[in-house]
């Protein structure tokens, strides 16, 4: 396998201005995304979990430039993104597309799935008439669907089939990455597993990069190669999926994975409940984020931001528990878990 | 704990909605029944019909369209359908409370928490004073571990996090101690962590107050860690019936099967999801023979012609398929087909 990074992310920030009163003067910010790096290798998939408000969505948008980013760069294919006009930008979306998660909202009720699945080819001057038509057609088989379902308007459609739909339009194009967010968290289980087995089989039939933006956590390690951890704009955690789900190391991670309610009344874990809430990303805890709910809480975690740091092959987390002087700490903390 | 009553039997159920492009049959002939105390749970997709039955259970099918064209639904000996709206409202928070998936439209924007769980002890309560209205729903929110509970008695909602605006709600629901509570679909709309919350002060609530929980959920991970029993219902009608644990240990209708398997595991990774083909039928377009049939990889031709009614398999099992029909003919093959996979 040919480890190349396709997407490149450096120190991605993403701060929104409160404003407040009349004259909306900007009395804060609030960090929807806060110095955030990784990289995405072509054809495997990233997976991106966390709960509402980490931020996953915010950066799945800023790779396209769909949101502008305060700071950092985005690296696609050797070419810097951020730096882009917004017409090299838009030349630049033909081979990064997104698929969303609300396929109702997503397509226009007003015109029919064909005219849905050109529009992309129109905008970016691809192909001619006869072409896009037929292009149409072997696209819409692809994804499971007939070449009379062009003629057809969305409401016409069950969810599934919309977001088989939204699927074909993303690869009119023939892009290299394309960015999923929570694209099966609106269908039901048994239409959630169709849609999962299509984008693995489109991922090895067109040599896709896909990053995965979920916050269901089953459904990210069955499609994930490697998967990152958000919490309140950050990242905390980043490894293999396999290795992410059989040995998380952030308490963060172990709790979220603790949590997931398990279709196996005879699977026993250790569930470690959290306390508390998910605090307002407009005023975040102080040193880390996550001290607030922590069980393993230390003096340093609420004064000193932790930082990813690698803690063993391709498997990153940010937690002062895995600093060098508290090896100590970790033994302790792993004896009483 | 075999020996617990049944608290509310529903026979015979049928609701049907008249729209302008017909009957839709969205509950279709269902029979269940809830013990004292237990935790039951109704499983299935969107359009299975388990919001309908917590509705009209709780007499608040809105009508037109919908109406309850057929069944009982016997409460402590009362049939609630016979009851007049006035009688239904005792019931109602009394002896059977609800809570809902999204807390935030439950709850009235414009009035403080302490308002909205007064109005609710003070109408049930009769001749209480609003002192000690105000002791009670502090009580119940500490019951419900929320902190400072007297200082949220003048919070609005939106001060609230959506996993306390949920908690909130559980409070109010249990504040005139019901003997039923329904919850449909509590956790849908909370983040993992949060939902673990929930479900942990379900079960403890539970089991402290005895209360009997209807839990209405399409998340089958939920039923394994909550409920004691679990109904799963698709377009409409019961298809399996059975002690929560053996759902999962030995799942019996094609389409149950089907959905444990189409599950993504947490705890190992699948190279491939099973998928059941195709989608949920729209409710009432299958006239005739099993609902599932079309979707189904055992059906036979019976499975098209005749509607199977639920088979007893074992004790406290049931399955409404024709291959656990001890009378037929044709199961044997396909039964040891269905047993290898």
């Amino acid at each position: 396998m040919t480890t190349k990074p396709l997407l490149k992310v450096d120190n991605l920030k993403k701060y929104f201005p409160v404003k407040k009163g009349m004259l909306g003067r900007t009395v804060g910010q609030v960090k929807a995304v806060d110095d955030v790096s990784f990289y995405v290798n072509e054809g495997e998939t990233l997976g991106i979990v966390g709960e509402s408000g980490c931020g996953k969505s915010t950066t799945g948008r800023m790779l396209m430039r769909l949101l502008e980013p305060s700071e950092g760069k985005v690296e696609f294919d050797g070419q810097e993104l951020t730096s882009l006009s917004s017409d090299e930008m838009r030349k630049t979306r033909r081979d990064i597309q997104m698929v969303f998660q609300d396929p109702y909202a997503s397509l226009n009720p007003r015109h029919t799935i064909g005219k849905i699945l050109e529009e992309p080819l129109i905008v970016h001057g691809l192909d001619n008439a006869k072409e896009r038509k037929e292009k149409v057609r072997k696209f819409l088989e692809i994804v499971g669907l007939s070449a009379y379902h062009a003629k057809r308007y969305p409401h016409q459609f069950s969810g599934g089939q919309r977001q088989r739909i939204g699927i074909a339009r993303a690869l009119m194009t023939n892009p290299k990455l394309i960015i999923a967010d929570e694209p099966v968290s609106a269908l039901d289980v048994s239409i959630q597993s169709q849609v999962l087995n299509l984008m693995q089989d489109l991922q090895k039939d067109f040599n896709l990069t896909y990053i995965f933006i979920a916050h269901d956590l089953g459904v990210v390690r069955h499609i994930s190669d490697r998967v990152a951890v958000m919490y309140l704009g950050k990242m905390v955690e980043i490894a293999e999926s396999e290795q992410l789900y059989v040995e998380p190391l952030h308490p963060y991670t172990q709790a979220l994975l603790s949590a997931v309610p398990v279709p196996d009344p005879d699977y026993k874990k250790e569930q470690i409940v959290l306390e508390g809430d998910i605090p307002n990303p407009a005023n975040p805890p102080s040193g880390c984020t996550f001290h607030t709910r922590c069980p393993f809480k230390m003096d340093i975690c609420t004064k000193v931001v932790p930082e990813l740091i690698q803690h063993g092959p391709g498997h990153s987390v940010a937690c002062h528990l895995y600093g060098d002087e508290s090896d100590n700490d970790i033994k302790k903390m792993e004896g009483s878990l | 704990m075999s020996e617990r009553k049944t608290i509310l039997q529903v026979k015979d159920l049928q609701t049907t909605f008249f729209t302008d492009s017909g009957e839709i049959p969205a509950v279709d002939h269902i029979d269940f029944h809830v013990k004292e105390g237990e935790i039951l749970g109704i499983v299935g997709e969107s359009g299975c019909g388990k919001s309908v039955t917590s509705l009209s259970i709780m007499g608040l099918i809105p009508q037109p369209p919908g109406k309850i064209v057929g069944g009982e639904i016997v409460f402590q000996e009362n049939d609630l359908l016979k009851m007049t709206e006035r009688q239904m409202r005792q019931i109602r928070g009394n002896d059977i409370a609800m809570i809902f998936q999204e807390p935030m439209t439950s709850l009235n924007p414009l009035f403080t928490i302490g308002n909205q769980m007064l109005e609710a002890i003070l109408i049930h309560e009769k001749g209480w004073s609003k002192k000690k209205a105000k002791e009670r729903a502090i009580e119940m929110l500490q019951l419900v571990g929320l902190p400072r509970a007297e200082e949220m008695l003048q919070d609005y909602p939106h001060q609230l996090s959506g996993g306390m605006r949920q908690r909130v709600m559980i409070a109010m629901a249990l504040v005139c101690d019901p003997k039923v509570l329904i919850a449909d679909e509590p956790t849908t709309a909370l983040d993992v962590t949060i939902q673990a919350q929930i479900l942990k002060l379900m079960r403890e609530l539970n089991t402290r107050l005895n209360t009997a929980v209807l839990l209405i959920t399409h998340d089958l991970g939920v039923v394994a860690e909550t409920c004691e029993r679990v109904i799963v219902m698709y377009a409409g009608q019961i298809i399996e019936e059975s002690p929560a644990k053996q759902i999962f240990d030995d799942p019996q209708h094609p389409y149950t099967k089907g959905l444990i398997q189409s599950i993504p595991d947490m705890r190992f990774k699948k190279d491939r999801l099973y998928s059941i083909p195709g989608s949920v039928p729209k409710p009432g377009s299958i006239k005739q023979g099993c609902r599932f049939a079309a979707r189904c990889e055992f059906a036979f031709d019976r499975c098209i012609k005749e509607d199977p009614e639920l088979y007893e398999t074992s004790d406290a099992h049931q399955t409404r398929c024709f291959l656990y029909d001890k009378e037929g003919a044709e199961m044997d093959d396909n039964k040891t087909l269905i047993e290898s996979r």
